[in-house]
């Protein structure tokens, strides 16, 4: 037992070299926040800053009353819209299935050469935004809608690439067992071993991602992939901010709505 | 005994059970693809024309031409690294106020309401539509993508600390609140030393996202390695863009590597 006599009259939280390091990591932290800031505002005229308050007012004041007179009109590119999510969403998990079981380690053929190669397909779908992809699209394959899809399509294989090879890795070791000691073949296993255990996982990854892939699909438009993002972009162009607003809030409700069928699916699934 | 078992075994239906419910959602699902499909209007003409620029695009990611923009790169990679930080800085420490307030078991009502609509707006609202906003207001360049990025931060942030905080072990709070604490005591020895380490974990998680997104705000306006990218592209130069983008990735590969060794070592 300690003699009480030795121990400190006050008691703290840490000991002393500890208190140190931790007070010098915060130091060098805003130490490289402040030199961060002054390399990043060094171009920044402050006239525009300071003059932004007028800006918001003036535009706030353009904005209202939304005109709803021009909400018919959009009609057809939500319903566009929605298709790119929807369709894009399933591109891109009809693509992301086999990356996935090329990219978990217990059901990839060769975790040497195939499954970098897969995770690194999935890092690059992640770390590149849809915009960029329709950005990319159209001008290789022109505006539209395709663009917008295949952009969504490819976007969405990083995400549900990853959830669902990290799905299929957690699967049970005990019931692919069972199954292969009935002597099934490889396909068999997978049908009947690791598919039923990931099935409830594809579908709530999916549906999430479904939810995502909406709110991203109304900005697409704004380089040319199609959807709501056109009327958007068109709106702006001539500055006619009263349909901003009717835009804004229209995308507003479809993301709201969306996320909210997507919870209500992935409750009654999971 | 005479085996009454049939040979032949077709596995149940894995998530909807009624056969008729079923099927009409197989033909519904049927119906919305052809709709659907029906409604891209496809320019083969075009595609086929563009398909040359594709081979280009493959080709330039292939053969990344690091060189001859690796001043504007480097202009717009320095922008973006610099936007990511301190957005995420300043981003974190807005939202830890406000992610306490809106943690149910420690505010009063009123306040948990209006955090988790503060909340709620910033997680409604685009990266790219506040972004449009804010270089109309604040000019180009990248102090309007910082302000973007923060503002996406709060909500971020915000939400999952509140989450987190309304998760801890209440014992210990307890605990502590029966020492007569008060307060701010109480969050200082109850409620921080449980949620910092997630916290933590949370901002370098912020850090990767916003580094991604600040790739993206740039398109509209918001400076940082979008606006260069989106300027390769629009020169056709696609060995640039190429380049761009693999540094790109390497950097999100780099951050989300070293964040996940950097939570494992803080936990």
């Amino acid at each position: 037992m300690t003699d009480p006599t030795t121990l400190p009259a006050d008691w703290s939280f840490r000991s002393r070299s500890a208190r140190l390091a931790i007070w010098a990591g915060w130091l060098s932290l805003v130490a490289l926040f402040v030199w961060c800031w002054q390399v990043m505002t060094e171009t920044t005229i402050w006239a525009f800053v300071w003059d932004a308050p007028r800006q918001a007012g003036d535009i706030g004041g353009r904005m209202l009353p939304p005109e709803w007179g021009y909400l018919p009109e959009l009609m057809q590119p939500l319903w566009d819209t929605l298709n790119i999510a929807t369709l894009g969403t399933v591109g891109g998990v009809i693509l992301a299935v086999p990356v996935a079981l090329l990219a978990a380690r217990n059901t990839t053929p060769s975790a040497a050469f195939l499954r970098p190669v897969a995770l690194f397909i999935i890092v690059a779908s992640r770390s590149i935004n849809s915009l960029i992809w329709a950005l990319l699209l159209v001008t290789i394959i022109g505006p539209g809608l395709l663009a917008g899809i295949i952009a969504i399509a490819l976007r969405s294989i990083g995400f549900v690439g990853k959830l669902l090879y990290e799905a299929i890795e957690e699967t049970d070791p005990k019931q692919i067992e069972a199954i292969r000691a009935t002597g099934a073949g490889p396909a068999q296993v997978l049908t009947y071993g690791v598919v039923p255990q990931v099935m409830p996982a594809l579908w709530g990854i999916s549906v999430f991602r479904w939810d995502i892939n909406i709110r991203e699909s109304t900005i697409l438009g704004l380089v040319g992939a199609g959807g709501i993002g056109l009327k958007l972009n068109a709106s702006m162009a001539v500055l006619a901010w009263d349909q901003v607003t009717v835009i804004l809030l229209l995308i507003l409700a479809t993301v709201v709505v969306s996320e909210w069928i997507s919870a209500a699916i992935r409750r009654a699934i999971i | 005994m005479s085996a009454q078992y049939p040979t032949t075994w077709r596995r149940p239906p894995q998530i909807i059970q009624d056969r008729r419910l079923r099927i009409g959602l197989q033909i519904a699902v049927l119906a919305y693809l052809v709709l659907a499909f029906g409604s891209i209007e496809v320019n083969w003409q075009r595609v086929s024309e563009g398909l040359e620029r594709g081979q280009r695009f493959v080709m330039g990611f292939l053969q990344p031409d690091f060189t001859s923009r690796w001043r504007d790169i480097s202009q717009g990679l320095i922008e973006s690294l610099t936007m990511t930080l301190t957005s995420t800085v300043v981003g974190v420490l807005i939202s830890v106020p406000i992610g306490i307030g809106a943690a149910r078991n420690l505010v009063p009502r009123p306040v948990y309401l209006v955090c988790r609509s503060i909340v709620a707006v910033s997680r409604s609202l685009q990266e790219v539509i506040v972004a449009i906003f804010l270089v109309a207001m604040f000019g180009f360049g990248p102090f309007a993508g910082f302000l973007t990025l923060t503002f996406a931060t709060i909500g971020f942030i915000a939400k999952l600390l509140a989450d987190d905080i309304e998760e801890i072990d209440e014992t210990q709070a307890e605990a502590i609140r029966a020492t007569g604490a008060s307060w701010f005591q109480l969050l200082n020895y109850a409620i921080q030393p449980q949620v910092m380490p997630r916290l933590i974990g949370l901002s370098l998680y912020r850090l990767d996202i916003n580094f991604r997104e600040s790739a993206v705000i740039g398109i509209v306006g918001a400076g940082g390695i979008g606006a260069t990218l989106n300027t390769a592209i629009d020169r056709y130069e696609y060995d640039s863009a190429g380049a761009i983008l693999l540094i790109v990735i390497a950097i999100v590969m780099v951050a989300e590597y070293g964040s996940s060794y950097l939570r494992k070592f803080l936990q």
